[in-house]
């Protein structure tokens, strides 16, 4: 249980840690100051969720590693992430896009999370819950007037969600980890999310006058470690230098 | 649609308006945004913050390039959030210059055409994880000695403006130097890295202040409008004087071989910085003048579809609205 535990720790930090680090690329660059502001408050919630599931993580491995430790130096195949989390940002329509997938997901999910057998689990939950409420609140809202507003923005959100759909798969996909974290009660199978994910994306797409691509096919690889895409190792070969070049050295 | 407005208002001006205006100015009073004012006053505001808002945009490039770097989870909370900060003072600097009749779009294109300056600072390249530390510590140290002051300055949404960022500028500056402590607590290549960023970043902070006051064109008028309330000597001096025992406690050394302690004047006797580069720099000759605006561009350009769009949808919003009342 203590295996799947920090699997499953790892699976939620590394969600956050590279999210956030995506998020955090806009800093600077946005396409309006307000948006600015608000990317880097995403970024930065998400950035204190991982400090979060990371450090418990630590403490469930209990080999003396810290959650910078976990952040900083494992290798691509040690990342539990969804692979949608990873790809790169693209345009600001595939970010917000990608950012309302996952915060679709993991409104649900952290509710859910609230009621875990662990009561750390639940902590975290309760808190990340706050936040994740509030990004999905902006990302919906983004999602809609981005695929409202004009031909050429319809248009570049309809891309946008042509290329992700066939990510959205994967956080709905059980394995024995999630088997082991549901039967001890810490968490549901991500399968039973599955249709409240999709009653929030459709209504939103509704009103973005996008349609919800067809087919279920869905990249696998990420939240298991198995298969990560390209681009994993690029932002790690980033995210990671300091810690790699100066093993030892205290920031 | 800007030097329209600045020409209009200069033709209005009596003696005996701009007499009164100043004794406002001389008895301390803040003028606001409805009140009248000379066009020259307008004008220099406009410049002034404008200049002050640039300069926190642009300003969140040379970090903004260390994000993703950062070594920690908690330096990298830290820088995002203090870039962020910056983005929030440009944001509020921007609707203080807004109350005196120019855009932020207006702004924005002044800036992207070279109409507009921002601080000569943010054309020097961050290299190191230690410029994360210096720029905090001597960038933003140098920026709140200059900003101190502005709280009082005589117009209204200005001063207002300044002691929110203020606030938060002082706390930049404790979190830089506390990125230095590391690097001087730390391994030898941490201690260089250190030493280096302060060699490179000592004479651009000096000159953060502007050229010297025999060479300032723009001070006298302004210090009589107390939009400026220091002339750049006694600031720069203020600096040196407060950053040098700062240098010596983190065990660094001062690129400067004028430096010394004058026990007469009670002052430190400094090397000025080479002015001929900062007139390069303001000229566009800096390292990264270029990067800075292309970057800057690219994002008004790529953004250009998201903004429409936001607009877009806000309209059909209010027609659709509309229809069904």
């Amino acid at each position: 249980m203590v295996d799947a535990l920090f699997e499953f720790l790892l699976r939620q930090g590394d969600n956050a840690l590279v999210l956030g680090h995506r998020m955090s690329e806009w800093c600077g660059v946005a396409p309006a100051l307000e948006e600015d502001i608000a990317l880097a408050n995403t970024a930065l919630d998400l950035i204190g969720q991982t400090q979060l599931w990371l450090g418990y993580a630590a403490e469930v491995e209990d080999a003396g590693r810290s959650a910078n430790d976990l952040a900083f130096r494992r290798e691509v195949y040690d990342f539990k992430n969804l692979l949608m989390l990873e790809v790169p940002n693209e345009d600001f329509g595939r970010t917000l896009m990608r950012q309302f997938l996952f915060d679709a997901f993991q409104v649900p999910w952290l509710t859910a999370l609230q009621a875990s057998s662990d009561q750390r689990v639940a902590d975290i939950a309760a808190k990340s819950l706050k936040e994740a409420l509030c990004h999905l609140d902006r990302s919906q809202e983004t999602v809609v007037a981005l695929g409202d507003g004009t031909q050429e923005s319809n248009a570049r959100m309809k891309d946008a969600l042509d290329f992700l759909w066939p990510y959205v798969g994967e956080m709905f996909a059980d394995d024995a980890v999630d088997q082991a974290i549901a039967e001890a009660g810490v968490a549901p199978l991500p399968s039973t999310l599955r249709e409240a994910h999709r009653a929030t994306v459709k209504a939103a797409f509704r009103a973005a006058a996008l349609t919800l691509p067809e087919g279920d096919f869905a990249h696998k690889g990420g939240r298991t470690g198995f298969r990560h895409t390209e681009h994993l190792g690029h932002m790690l070969a980033t995210m990671q230098i300091l810690q790699r070049s100066y093993p030892g050295a205290t920031w | 649609m800007y030097a329209h407005m600045v020409k209009s208002e200069a033709t209005s001006e009596d003696p005996e308006m701009l007499a009164a205006f100043q004794a406002r100015i001389d008895a301390g009073e803040k003028i606001e945004p409805k009140d009248w004012m000379p066009a020259g006053y307008r004008k220099t505001l406009i410049r002034q913050i404008g200049q002050h808002a640039h300069s926190e945009i642009v300003g969140q490039l040379p970090e903004g390039n260390w994000i993703t770097r950062a070594p920690t989870l908690e330096r990298k909370a830290n820088l995002l959030a203090k870039v962020q900060d910056e983005a929030g003072h440009g944001l509020y600097l921007y609707c203080a210059a807004e109350t005196l009749g120019v855009s932020r779009d207006e702004m924005t294109e002044m800036l992207l055409d070279g109409r507009m300056k921002y601080s000569s600072i943010f054309n020097y390249p961050t290299l190191t994880w230690a410029d994360m530390g210096a720029v905090g510590w001597l960038v933003d140290g140098a920026a709140i000695m200059n900003q101190v002051p502005l709280q009082r300055t005589s117009y209204g949404p200005y001063a207002r403006a300044m002691v929110r960022i203020c606030k938060e500028e002082s706390f930049h500056q404790r979190q830089g130097f506390h990125v230095m402590m590391s690097m001087v607590k730390g391994t030898e290549d941490q201690k260089r890295m250190a030493q280096d960023a302060l060699n490179r970043f000592w004479f651009p902070a000096l000159m953060m202040f502007g050229p010297s006051d025999k060479d300032s064109v723009h001070s006298r008028q302004s210090m009589a409008w107390k939009i400026k309330m220091n002339t750049n000597d006694e600031l720069r001096q203020k600096f040196v004087d407060e950053t040098v025992p700062q240098a010596e406690y983190l065990g660094l050394t001062v690129p400067d071989k004028k430096l010394k302690w004058n026990e007469e004047t009670g002052h430190y006797d400094f090397a000025e910085p080479d002015w001929s580069e900062f007139f390069e720099v303001i000229k566009g000759n800096g390292p990264c003048n270029k990067e800075r605006i292309a970057a800057r561009q690219k994002a008004w350009d790529d953004g250009a579809w998201v903004r429409e769009a936001m607009m877009a949808h806000a309209e059909k919003k209010r027609a659709r609205k509309l229809a069904a009342e």
